[in-house]
């Protein structure tokens, strides 16, 4: 393989890594934006997706499409539940008691999850065939194909509700001013129980869609929550295409990282971007600047 | 006021000498060498609980500190004939260095931002920790570690060592103790309550979170040296993510804001997978539901839980005595 | 005392302050009032260094302060309140009065940590100052509850007493008798004299204007990020300009 086809090849396995990195960064921003709250438990609803599609097949012999549809509902009645119990009784709590909530909701999420399905790996079959496709000499699997189309669908469709739909707009009004909202009629409670369903959902899609390239396990949610939040972070939490290109770019630099300058250090190179974001440009590449009041 | 200082003092005496003298009534048992990490880990709680609980500032990231005075000592000590006790030394020096030039970046930040920052930060020296293989073992481990040693006493066994380990504690806890009911202590709480209005009254909130962010380094590289020197055998996997929720498990069950809180806490968080050994695994589900449970219920941990009792129930036998006098 | 010279603020396009200039004498009463949105507690918060305006200066005893950080400012000896009271609310309000002398004593971590005999002192020194504060203000009989529990009014003279404690030249209060009952403002009146008395200068922003006529000696107005008047509580009353921005108002 020459020089350019590896490029290539990095550049393909780049994108679709950032493609699911943006999905599950958007989940983050779709509660930060409704509630102020990060949901440090976002990665377990990763997790969730690919695990429950994989118990669905393996243990109730269902086909793939209704299992993996199935998983997508349980993961969101989790998320809702998560927002009912442990998130809605409290009120105008600090944020760290939020951060130490969705923590703890977190690792109870993961350690369950270890109790019912062990701490062996499993593989999701891939949607479609397992044959690379050839493409300017670099290989690609049909499932990076689905990853990338899904991952442009549920853009597009996210920007069709946000910005066309009454329930999407409602939802917007509600993260510039809660109050206003309620004033104007806007159900703000449902709108934040909404925001946890919709980020479950998306969240757990995203575990799905990547499960049978990466191999799945009990705990896989907390690298790829990680991960997801920098690609918000990187594009800032108030633009929704800055967290698609933030999760894009990540994807490409760590795969060329990887690639160039060392494998071993692949997963530093996102944490390093965060801090580095965090310290100069905290408001994220795309994001507005906001002031503090008094 | 008088008469609090004295009751605090007299608390943590009585508390020092039923430390020293556990020992005693437990020798040749397998509990001291529990409670030689219970002493480990209240340092390492008091060091976040300076942080958190009084200052307000969130770190999920304090297993580094811990790892990274662990692998200083180690290191040095393995390879090289120095005196331990001026690593420790180092270490600390070398960390709290570390803390205070990344404290000032980091500590500008907020809430989530900073819970991030610091998790970002953990991650990254625990990917060092795992990939500077020529240094420190990688994954499977340091070993080689010598004891500490003073003249011919050689902290090789559970009893020199739960001594070694618990004057350290115990002198933390008493500095702690003593900051809190500072100056210093009182402008960490009241940046914890009101940033601006503590720093409309001359509190200089930048620096003071930076410092207190250095102190809790230094504590937790200490108390990483030593769990270094007692261990003799240091691996990664001490010094991850996990553990530093962990840390904030401890003090979020004993309680925020409290030294014997924090002791508490260690003490719970260090003994249950002892006793949930029979169930394995099922240790990280009651963590995650304990620190769900602990923050909507009983947002002073136990120790603020406990206090809450002690007075409801003064009330109670206050109100009876009333009524009798009455009648 | 106090001067600003064309201070001017503009939030992302929009001009909270425009070219505002006016200054404050010594040992006097000031308030600074004016319809809501225009511009009063932005004023306050560049003053207080809480927001570094656009353009424009401000200056404290002839001293630039245009870009002091707000606790280097308290260390000047320039305080505020705000409007919606911040206390430390997990802390007794005595601790609270404690934190106002925070510009008074030095200790750092270390001493304090060790209780150095220097830190023993001033403590004490600490401790006694604050319960002189809290009877300065009549709250003695308060000082061991928790500031959070307080009920507003009370929480408002703590806020002051808190200012006071750090032994100000200048004290900023921002709407201090918002939320206040008749009987409150009335103490409230008397107990801004007082201070003023003991030779510290007030800034006031209000809207209770009976007690800016009774108590202020000279008020700024401002409307719509500008200053309007300028005067004596008799000069304001009678200025056509600020009556219109009234009326026009309400």
């Amino acid at each position: 393989m020459d020089n350019f086809q590896q490029l290539f090849q990095y550049i393909l396995t780049g994108l679709s890594n950032g493609a699911i990195y943006a999905l599950i960064g958007f989940g983050f921003a779709i509660i930060y934006n409704s509630t102020g709250i990060i949901n440090f438990a976002q990665g377990e609803f990763v997790m969730l997706g690919g695990m429950l599609t994989i118990f669905f097949l393996s243990v109730f012999q269902m086909p793939l499409v209704p299992a993996i549809l199935l998983a997508i509902v349980v993961s969101t009645g989790v998320g809702i539940l998560f927002e009912r119990l442990a998130i809605r009784p409290l009120k105008d709590a600090q944020p760290f008691s939020l951060i130490i909530i969705t923590i703890g909701a977190s690792i109870f999420l993961r350690g369950a999850a270890m109790l019912i399905w062990g701490k062996d790996t499993h593989a999701l079959p891939a949607f479609s065939s397992n044959d690379p496709l050839y493409i300017a000499g670099a290989t690609i699997l049909p499932q990076h194909l689905w990853i990338l189309g899904v991952t442009v669908l549920i853009i597009i469709a996210s920007r069709i509700f946000f910005n066309y739909s009454v329930v999407g707009k409602a939802m917007r009004a509600c993260s510039y001013n809660p109050r206003a909202a309620g004033l104007v009629g806007i159900n703000v409670k449902s709108m934040v129980l909404l925001s946890f369903a919709l980020s479950s959902a998306i969240g757990s899609l995203a575990g799905i869609i990547i499960a049978p390239l990466t191999m799945t396990s009990y705990d896989v949610g907390a690298m790829l929550g990680l991960k997801g939040f920098c690609a918000v972070i990187i594009g800032g939490m108030s633009s929704g295409m800055g967290t698609v290109f933030g999760g894009l770019l990540l994807g490409l630099l760590e795969s060329l990282g990887a690639g160039y300058i060392s494998a071993s250090y692949k997963d530093a190179i996102a944490f390093i971007i965060l801090l580095l974001i965090l310290f100069i440009r905290p408001e994220g590449l795309f994001g507005s600047k906001e002031t503090e009041r008094f | 006021m008088v008469t609090v200082k004295k009751r605090q003092l007299l608390v943590f005496f009585v508390f020092a000498a039923a430390v020293l003298l556990a020992p005693f009534f437990l020798k040749g048992n397998y509990l001291l060498n529990v409670l030689v990490f219970v002493g480990i880990n209240t340092m390492l709680a008091i060091g976040l609980n300076l942080l958190l609980g009084y200052a307000g500032q969130i770190s999920l990231g304090h297993a580094a500190f811990f790892g990274m005075g662990a692998y200083i000592s180690g290191i040095i000590t393995s390879r090289f004939p120095v005196e331990p006790f001026l690593i420790i030394f180092l270490a600390a020096l070398c960390v709290g260095v570390i803390a205070f030039i990344i404290g000032f970046p980091i500590l500008k930040l907020k809430g989530h931002y900073l819970a991030m920052a610091t998790l970002g930060f953990g991650i990254i020296m625990y990917i060092i920790f795992n990939e500077t293989v020529d240094w420190t073992g990688g994954p499977s481990g340091l070993s080689g570690i010598p004891n500490l040693r003073v003249g011919s006493l050689v902290f090789d066994n559970d009893w020199n060592n739960y001594y070694l380990v618990w004057v350290f504690t115990l002198a933390v806890m008493l500095l702690s103790i003593n900051l809190s009911r500072s100056r210093i202590g009182r402008a960490l709480r009241a940046i914890h309550d009101s940033e601006v209005a503590a720093r409309v009254m001359g509190v200089n909130a930048r620096i003071l979170k930076v410092q207190i962010f250095t102190v809790s380094a230094v504590i937790s590289a200490v108390a990483g040296s030593l769990y270094a020197h007692v261990m003799t055998f240091i691996a990664p996997a001490s010094f991850g993510f996990n553990f530093s929720v962990e840390l904030l498990t401890m003090i979020v069950i004993g309680g925020l804001g409290s030294v014997y809180g924090s002791f508490l806490g260690a003490a719970i968080l260090t003994m249950l997978p002892e006793l949930l050994r029979v169930f394995q695994d099922l240790d990280i589900v009651i963590y995650g539901l304990m620190l769900i449970l602990m923050t909507m219920y009983m947002p002073g941990g136990l120790i603020g839980g406990m206090e809450a009792a002690v007075r409801f129930a003064l009330k109670k036998i206050g109100k009876g005595e009333n009524n009798n006098a009455q009648a | 005392m106090l001067r600003l010279e064309n201070i001017t603020q503009v939030f992302g396009g929009l001009t909270a302050l425009e070219d505002v200039s006016f200054s404050v004498k010594e040992g006097s009463i000031t308030g600074v009032i004016g319809p809501n949105g225009a511009g009063k507690t932005t004023l306050f918060n560049i003053v207080t260094g809480l927001y570094t305006q656009t353009k424009g200066e401000v200056f404290l005893g002839g001293e630039n302060i245009s870009f002091l950080n707000t606790e280097e400012l308290a260390k000047l000896g320039l305080v505020r309140t705000f409007q919606n009271v911040e206390l430390f609310r997990q802390m007794t309000v005595l601790e609270n009065v404690m934190i106002g002398l925070h510009t008074k004593s030095a200790s750092g971590i270390f001493s304090c940590a060790f209780k150095l005999p220097g830190q023993i002192r001033e403590e004490k020194y600490i401790l006694q100052k604050s319960r002189e504060w809290l009877t300065y203000t009549g709250i003695t009989d308060l000082a061991d509850i928790t500031a959070g529990n307080l009920p507003f009014g009370k929480g408002r003279l703590l806020e002051i007493s808190r200012a006071l404690a750090a032994e100000p030249k200048i004290i900023l209060m921002d709407e201090p008798a918002a939320g206040l009952n008749s009987r409150e403002t009335a103490e409230l009146a008397s107990l801004i004299r007082k201070i003023k008395e003991s030779g510290v200068t007030v800034v006031l922003v209000e809207h209770d204007m009976d007690l800016v006529m009774d108590i202020c000696e000279s008020i700024v107005v401002l409307n719509l990020g500008k200053k309007l008047a300028e005067g004596t509580p008799r000069q304001i009353q009678e200025n056509p300009a600020v009556i219109s921005a009234y009326l026009g108002e309400g």
